[in-house]
């Protein structure tokens, strides 16, 4: 187990360099340069500011610069806002992110994993109709469109709650539930048909001969099992989260990474474009190192393999 | 137990041969033939073909409908509501919006197919040598594989396009850049179950190629779950695209797709809700029946893949 979970951080930590390097390189390959107001500068100045942000150096003393002080966590500064540091940036900004994107996936496992459960006790009844109607269609609408909808409609036409911007609680709500439909789509579905499965084998009919009662049953044995192979849909259900939170913090004008990830875009803000890469590379990588010694931990047959075919 | 009824005597005169009660041979259905079948005995999935034949059609055939074309601006009829002449109003530029619907549906899904082709082509040769040729060569294969897994595609997606000069080919690229992961692994999974089958041990001996092996004996036999791999990167494509467009790194103005529509749609959202309403509307019913098509597509094609 020990050297399973070493190779995989190995594998990690690898990933990781490829993505900064290759991400160094992109981004200061890009159209156009962070001065704004270019022209209007005379020369002097503007060479006097990429000197100042180290821009002049070669690409290859600015790379290994940029990689010492990332392996001591310092992501360098801003291009776009006056003499702030990246690291600021995103920690003034990661609150409302991971708020509304924690908000989202709680609420969607929750919602999932019930709607999952009685389709799959209730299978053919209106309630599994429902269920997997809500499935195809939460795949289908794109979490932007989504988010529109009920901007518009919850916000705008009946004033339940607010259409966008940032501040108490009520500020959440919309936001987070754009992103978790993706999610109770995604988790309704694999549990049920996990469920299913589970609920016809014959440990369930064992359990059931001996007496048990049915809520046992389900809990304590069936979903137990049928939770396992869930556990992979993590992954992708995180990086749809992260996906979304770009286009929804957009629409309701939070403050958070995905915006400002989007806003550093357009203005060709290098070492915050990079450093967001990072920071979104570092928590996606986490979140498939956790998810696979986690079911290495849980499926023990993960681990002889040592690869999830 | 029941008791057993008292025999007749009739039980055991041979019957005369009949129609009736010679054996029937029932045709032997093929695989597709029998995939078709199951297909068709899916509600969802036929609704899903429906829809997006009909789309299909009137994406081509509605343009004919009205006298307009999808990049004319004419600023003396400015969001206009959907009227006789201009079917489902216009934008902010007087464009109609009926014409530039079809334009961009026909946009999106182009860049989409562009996009699942170059993911086939990428992902069942990588996926194909990688499980065919085993040992060294799919060790270090599977490694490129899983980092190619690990980097968020969304990241890199929008890196590239901010690199590539936005049109239909180069956001195509982009998609299946990071597209083509998914394809390989279930490929690679595939061709290591296949390869130990007798029928590929008999083309060996006859002394056929690697290459004819792996791509007239082992790829066919494979072709059910790249199809249905197929059918959700569709959507999947479909999405991304819109999603590009929506933060504005998508096609260039006056070309237009169903991403740029809906995030044009998003500016005039609170007067004039129309303009996002229809390319939305499009948008979903195209994801709808193409997830709905690919549901049928796994149930029809292979039976025992629960996913």
């Amino acid at each position: 187990m020990l050297r399973y979970t070493l190779k995989r951080f190995g594998l990690m930590l690898l990933t990781l360099f490829i993505i900064v390097t290759v991400t160094f390189f992109l981004v200061r390959m890009l159209p156009g340069t962070p001065l704004a107001n270019e022209e209007k500068l005379p020369a002097e100045i503007r060479e006097q500011i990429l000197e100042q942000y180290g821009l002049k150096e070669p690409l290859s003393i600015q790379y290994v610069k940029f990689m010492g002080n990332l392996v001591q966590g310092d992501l360098g500064m801003s291009l776009s806002q006056n003499g702030r540091s990246v690291n600021e940036l995103l920690s003034d900004r990661i609150g409302p992110s991971a708020f509304i994107g924690f908000q989202g996936i709680i609420f969607g496992l929750v919602v999932g994993l019930l709607l999952g459960i009685i389709a799959a006790l209730r299978r053919g009844t209106w309630i599994d109709n429902v269920a997997s109607a809500t499935a195809v269609f939460g795949v289908s609408i794109p979490n932007f469109v989504l988010a529109g909808l009920l901007s518009y409609w919850i916000g705008v036409k009946f004033e339940l709650l607010p259409p966008a911007l940032w501040g108490g609680y009520e500020y959440t709500i919309l936001p987070s539930l754009a992103l978790s439909v993706y999610v109770i789509a995604q988790v309704s579905r694999y549990i049920r048909t996990e469920m299913v499965e589970v609920l016809e084998q014959d440990y369930i009919r064992t359990a059931k001969a001996k007496g048990l009662s049915w809520s046992k049953i389900i809990t304590g044995h069936a979903l137990r099992n049928a939770m396992i192979p869930a556990v992979t849909i993590l992954g992708p259900l995180t990086v749809n989260i992260l996906t979304g939170s770009l286009v929804v913090e957009n629409i309701f004008g939070i403050p958070g990474i995905g915006n400002l990830f989007v806003d550093s875009i357009m203005v060709n803000d290098y070492t915050t474009v990079l450093g967001t890469t990072i920071f979104y590379s570092v928590l996606f990588l986490s979140v498939t190192f956790i998810v696979d010694v986690l079911y290495g931990v849980i499926d023990p047959r993960i681990r002889v393999s040592g690869a999830k075919e | 137990m029941n008791t057993p009824k008292k025999w007749e005597k009739n039980w055991f005169e041979p019957l005369a041969l009949s129609e009736k009660n010679s054996e029937v041979l029932a045709p032997q259905k093929g695989y597709w033939k029998d995939a078709w079948i199951r297909f068709k005995s899916n509600k969802g999935a036929l609704i899903g073909l429906i829809l997006i034949v009909l789309l299909l059609l009137i994406a081509f055939i509605g343009p004919l409908f009205n006298e307009h074309n999808y990049h004319s601006q004419n600023l003396t009829i400015t969001n206009q509501e959907s009227s006789g002449d201009h079917y489902l109003g216009t934008d902010s530029l007087g464009r109609d919006l009926w014409q530039r619907v079809w334009y961009g549906a026909k946009v999106s899904l182009l860049i989409a197919f562009i996009a699942a082709f170059l993911d086939v082509v990428i992902g069942v040769t990588f996926g194909g040598i990688s499980g065919y040729f085993g040992g060294r060569v799919d060790a270090i294969m599977q490694r490129i594989l899983e980092i190619m897994y690990s980097i968020p595609n969304l990241v890199i997606i929008i890196l590239l396009m901010m690199y590539l000069e936005p049109g239909v080919l180069p956001i195509a690229v982009a998609l299946s850049f990071t597209g083509w992961v998914p394809m390989a692994r279930i490929v690679r999974a595939q061709i290591l179950k296949l390869k130990t089958q007798e029928y590929v041990l008999a083309a060996r001996t006859m002394g056929a190629s690697h290459y004819r092996i792996l791509f007239k004996h082992l790829i066919p036999n494979v072709m059910g779950p790249i199809i249905i791999a197929v059918t959700f990167s569709i959507p999947s494509a479909i999405f991304f695209e819109a999603f590009l467009s929506f933060i504005g790194l998508g096609l260039r103005p006056p070309s237009a797709s169903l991403g740029i529509l809906v995030s044009d749609g998003y500016r005039t959202l609170q007067l004039f809700p129309f303009q996002l309403f229809w390319p939305a509307l499009v948008l979903c019913i195209i994801m709808l029946s193409f997830n709905l098509i690919g549901d049928g597509m796994r149930d029809a094609l292979d039976p025992k893949m629960k996913k």
